[in-house]
């Protein structure tokens, strides 16, 4: 810290720098102060709770070390969560990311309607989590759903889409990777935007074929977007909650138990804040190791 | 983004194909949302009978009177407009004045607070979800409009973006300013912040939709139909509905509860799809 002799000199020595200081006093308090007491202040405060035996309604809460750490390592459904979990993101990142760069090259030319075409694979993105699950609830239908009213009129086997515990994970895979593959559309679409004509032209004149360009030109000109779709859609769907909420509440059998969903259950159900707290914390360091490894995998450490 | 990009020589069996392509992602991207209204005119008779009805006929209409007298969700509808009208204004104006002195003002350790910002932007909602439910429990705030306001009045999302496009402002306008002796908060509130309008619009537009469909933190934040969100209303809803088999009230209530917000969009799509592309390039 500087002592105060320098930091009023370097600080409040003139009428202009002292008008930047008050006012940067001003203008910063508000967002700081909402944002240490809501973001920064809750981070640490579950980092305590979760060394401590803390039920809401209970009087006493006693520290017990890293007793909720241990209770939830040697507890077989976070290991569930944590394997659901991990199928889920494996399952929506990659594949989301293919189709939805796929949709973006198509789309990356002179197309008549273009705005038309961007605006319905938008609709997904911009209707609430909620409804969408409500939506797909009733596209995997048993019964009457549209996947097995197709199914049957193609004389197939009608399928259990969410009460099946082989089938229903993938199912919420699929609803979630057509949520979102709008968004990531936007993204390589600016991306690509952002890659300037000049590159093509001279590609051309030098005889490359198209699928040169891509892997030569835009493969390596989308590494940014790319990794800003990977990186930020695995912190989002390591923390998928809402449709496993809506869809399935975990089930059948746990098989689409999330880590969040046992987080969830466990603080607002068991009032375990503790254990959920722990669970928590656990979430936020793989989050934070994940995003460094992929940093780290594709050598762009320098654009953090 | 609709400039011509000559990368292969345009054939009209390629543009066969292309065109095919995108038909098809339309209807699978379309379709389900068809499927949804269309289940909502059925009867529940209607829905379950094999083989399947597609279109209904005569449309049951009444379906929406129902879920209109029945579910208070006028209420839902004025609880989250309210709540993310006063996020969405509060964040834009909280990010300005933040961004302003991160791009602008000479101030102790903001390179430090600005780092802070960009590390609390990573948090996933869960970490701090459990100690906000009994900071507000503690304040006396669950199930009351303070607990879905007061704790997202402000967030570095906007302060990061705003600051960004503050600097691309040319300083000479400001120095000019500065040189006729306007203070800094006439220079940031009558020159900066005019300046930046589509990018304060877009940040309120994008605040505002966040909020409408958040869930996680309302779901636990409240407790009674009279504070609950269009996001918490439907989700109690369908687990009324769901186990009694209603699905075509239960349709129709999605049907409502989704076509503020798609209306929303249609009306403000420019500026949302550029501020969804823009949080692409924050790298």
């Amino acid at each position: 810290m500087p002592t105060p002799a320098t930091f009023k000199k370097k600080y409040l020595s003139s009428p202009l720098k002292k008008e930047d200081f008050y006012t940067g006093l001003v203008c910063l308090a508000p967002s700081l102060v909402i944002v240490i007491l809501f973001v920064v202040l809750p981070i640490l405060f579950s980092l305590g709770i979760s060394f401590f035996d803390w039920k809401i309604l209970a009087k006493e809460r006693p520290f017990i070390g890293f007793g909720n750490y241990i209770r939830m390592f040697t507890n077989p459904e976070f290991w569930l969560a944590m394997k659901n979990t991990a199928l889920y993101t494996l399952g929506v990142v990659p594949v989301g990311a293919v189709i939805s760069l796929a949709m973006a090259l198509l789309l990356n030319r002179y197309i008549v309607f273009s705005g038309f075409f961007k605006t319905a694979f938008f609709l997904p993105v911009i209707t609430s989590t909620i409804a969408v699950a409500i939506v797909w609830l009733w596209v995997y239908n048993d019964h009457n759903g549209l996947l097995n009213i197709i199914l049957r009129a193609l004389h197939m086997k009608p399928v259990g889409w969410l009460t099946n515990t082989k089938t229903a994970l993938p199912s919420v895979i699929i609803m979630s990777i057509w949520k979102n593959a709008g968004y990531h559309m936007v993204i390589f679409l600016a991306g690509l935007n952002a890659i300037p004509e000049s590159f093509y032209e001279a590609a051309t004149l030098a005889g490359a074929n198209g699928w040169q360009k891509f892997r030569y030109i835009t493969w390596p000109m989308l590494l940014p977007s790319t990794l800003f779709v990977l990186v930020t859609n695995t912190i989002f769907s390591f923390q998928v909650f809402g449709p496993i909420y809506t869809m399935t509440g975990g089930g059948p059998v746990r098989s689409t138990t999330v880590i969040v969903y046992h987080l969830y259950v466990r603080a607002f159900e068991f009032q375990e804040m503790g254990y959920a707290s722990a669970a928590a914390w656990i979430i936020f360091l793989l989050l934070i190791g994940m995003t460094a490894l992929q940093f780290r995998l594709s050598g762009k450490e320098k654009l953090l | 983004m609709t400039k011509l990009v000559s990368i292969k020589p345009a054939r009209v069996i390629n543009h066969f194909f292309l065109y095919a392509a995108l038909a098809v992602l339309t209807v699978i991207f379309v379709f389900p949302f068809f499927w949804m209204v269309l289940a909502s005119l059925k009867t529940n008779m209607q829905i379950f009978a094999i083989p399947p009805v597609i279109f209904p006929k005569p449309p049951m209409w009444k379906n929406y009177i129902l879920v209109w007298q029945n579910v208070p969700l006028a209420r839902f509808y004025v609880n989250s407009i309210f709540v993310s009208s006063a996020v969405a204004v509060s964040q834009v104006l909280t990010s300005a004045m933040a961004a302003y002195v991160f791009a602008r003002l000479h101030f102790p350790r903001k390179h430090l607070i600005f780092l802070l910002y960009l590390g609390v932007m990573m948090i996933p909602t869960q970490v701090t979800v459990i100690p906000l439910f009994i900071i507000v429990r503690k304040l006396g705030m669950i199930d009351t409009y303070g607990a879905l306001i007061l704790p997202f009045l402000a967030y570095p999302y906007g302060a990061f973006l705003l600051r960004q496009f503050f600097l691309s402002i040319p300083s000479d306008l400001e120095d000019a300013a500065r040189v006729d002796g306007y203070p800094r908060f006439t220079i940031l509130f009558k020159l900066i912040i005019p300046l930046s309008k589509p990018a304060m619009v877009t940040l309120g537009l994008l605040t505002f939709m966040f909020t409408w469909n958040s869930f996680f933190w309302p779901l636990v934040a409240t407790n009674s139909t009279e504070h609950f969100t269009v996001q918490v209303g439907l989700a109690m809803l369908k687990d009324q509905l769901h186990m009694m088999g209603d699905w075509s009230t239960l349709m129709a209530a999605t049907v409502l509860a989704t076509i503020p917000i798609l209306i929303f969009f249609i009306i403000t799509q420019k500026h949302l799809i550029r501020g969804f592309s823009l949080s692409g390039l924050k790298y």
